[in-house]
């Protein structure tokens, strides 16, 4: 029954990448993309890593897939014309899927690793304990420093990008909603009588 | 007959019936949500509402129901026709699929599953597609806006209710939402969440509603301003399975708060029986207070909408929960923020 749910994870995981490459509208290609992603967490759930699962289709597929699907729908690019020139990338992506191929191979081949080399990767807490807790003993108290730091470079480029994007208008009326909830109604209106025939 | 049962075609055949059981007290809550809905606007607005259809207009949301599924099909021209009809379908699987985690009572539930309230979530936030594709499939002006306004409005305050839920998770000390619940026992009404967690209650509503399209927030269907929005070109059965998955949505939320905040099954009086019912009653309560929330408070204006959602909800849902973080490891107050089994 694993076998057969993983062959079926994969499988969609590949026909949808190669789908993304090749569909013929961008918005069908994201589409693809996000089916991709949904199999990759299905796959992750195989490998009792519901944590990671559930992450990834809450962050990429709930978050970033939400804005590509944004930002490729109002793009009016002709993707007739850049899709032809797709021969162009065949030699670096064929580069790429050489050395992510010799680096299967070398994993899955005959390799020996030093017991050092073994003892330093990353294991699990303990066995017993689910991956949730897992994830965050070895995050938050085994590397909060790494941690902590990479929240911060990740803060600063947030901040950058910010104050790249950021224009001021002054122009543009806005909404002070403090000073809006602060007005006297006492004074911003005023009662008058009004004389028939005479005006204000 | 009980080794059938272990073997994985029993397993099969349980879980199909379980998700028929489930799959049938949804739809029919839906149908009584529906009219339940517009009994009270009808209610706030002095009107009588549905009274024709059936006795006291019981009926009434059958008699809709076939009648939108028995409308014509229109396909508005240079529509993308997969992702067009994918849309509905989408919304009102998504809706359904999160029901599979809900516990109702102890051990009526689908799926125990360890990151119930992350798969929930996951799920939900998977809704806006249906509102996004819908919206972009029907190649059509108000249908685009309305679900350009929506994937932002949606996108902005999952992150609220993430924040919130984090909350409630350092305080049960788990994932899995029986153990959310039964952290919660104990001296019935006032050791539920909502006491610990009072000031988050008021947001996760707030943004609940947000999330769900609800007034005052359903601006990617505000019909003075975008026709019906994503739904405009949608007709017949596929407009009823939109309309259907947002109230399956709404109930999945109602559900949520009564887990999360209220105890789920847990009796509110020490000594009573806990039960389903229970349960069931809170999820009632929270769809009045829905429905109450449509009838009452006028429409927001979309910016007013995004700076509610980044400009005070995740500023305050965020220090809630540095906030809940200390109160729950330095135990204060008994520990009353700390109700994890093992800690």
């Amino acid at each position: 029954m694993i076998t057969f749910a993983f062959y079926l994870f994969a499988i969609t995981v590949c026909l949808s990448g190669i789908m993304v490459v090749m569909a013929r509208h961008p918005v069908h290609s994201v589409l693809w993309l996000i089916l991709a992603f949904i199999s990759a967490a299905g796959l992750f759930i195989l490998l009792s890593a519901e944590f990671v699962a559930m992450l990834l289709i809450i962050v990429y597929v709930g978050a970033v897939a939400v804005l590509f699907l944004f930002v490729v729908m109002m793009l009016d690019v002709d993707f007739g014309s850049l899709k032809s020139q797709l021969v162009r990338y065949v030699p670096v992506g064929g580069l790429i899927a050489l050395i992510l191929l010799a680096v299967l191979a070398i994993a899955f081949g005959d390799w020996q690793s030093a017991d050092d080399a073994l003892a330093m990767r990353a294991v699990p807490v303990e066995p017993g304990v689910q991956n949730t807790p897992g994830i965050g003993m070895v995050l938050y108290d085994q590397y909060i420093l790494p941690f902590q730091v990479s929240g911060l470079i990740l803060l600063v480029a947030m901040i950058g990008a910010i104050t790249l994007t950021m224009r001021h208008r002054r122009d543009i009326k806005r909404q002070d909603v403090l000073a809006q909830m602060h007005r006297d109604p006492a004074k911003a209106m005023q009662l008058r009588d009004v004389k028939p025939g005479q005006g204000l | 007959m009980a080794e059938f049962w272990q073997s994985s075609w029993g397993i099969a055949l349980i879980l199909l019936a379980q998700g028929l059981a489930i799959i049938a007290f949804v739809m029919l809550s839906l149908v009584y949500m529906v009219y339940g809905d517009r009994k009270i606007w009808a209610a706030v607005q002095m009107r009588r509402g549905p009274n024709v259809v059936g006795p006291w207009g019981l009926l009434q949301t059958f008699a809709d129901a076939l009648k939108f599924v028995v409308k014509e099909v229109v396909v508005p021209a240079g529509a993308d026709r997969f992702v067009f009809f994918l849309a509905p379908f989408l919304s009102m699987t998504l809706a359904l699929l999160a029901f599979v985690a809900i516990p109702f009572a102890p051990g009526w539930v689908m799926a125990d599953l360890n990151v119930a309230i992350l798969f929930i979530f996951a799920v939900s936030s998977l809704e806006v597609y249906g509102v996004i594709m819908g919206g972009w499939a029907s190649n059509s002006k108000y249908p685009f806006l309305g679900s350009l306004r929506s994937a932002a409005q949606m996108i902005s305050y999952e992150v609220s209710l993430g924040l919130i839920i984090i909350g409630v998770i350092i305080s049960a000390g788990s994932m899995n939402l029986t153990a959310i619940v039964e952290a919660q026992r104990g001296a019935g009404v006032l050791s539920w969440f909502w006491l610990a967690h009072l000031p988050m209650l008021a947001l996760f509503f707030i943004s609940a509603l947000a999330e769900t399209n609800r007034p005052p927030f359903d601006l990617p269907e505000a019909e003075s301003e975008l026709v019906a929005g994503f739904m405009s070109e949608y007709s017949s059965t596929a407009y009823l399975l939109f309309m259907a998955g947002e109230y399956i949505a709404i109930w999945l939320m109602c559900a949520l708060i009564s887990l999360l905040f209220f105890g789920g099954w847990l009796s509110p009086i020490p000594g009573l029986p806990d039960g389903a019912l229970w349960m069931f009653l809170k999820m009632v309560f929270w769809f009045f207070m829905f429905a109450m929330v449509k009838a009452i408070v006028p429409r927001y204006r979309y910016d007013q909408l995004m700076r509610v959602g980044w400009k005070v909800f995740l500023p305050l849902s965020l220090a809630w929960v540095v906030i809940v973080a200390f109160l729950a490891r330095f135990e204060v107050a008994g520990g009353f923020w700390a109700r994890a089994a093992g800690m």
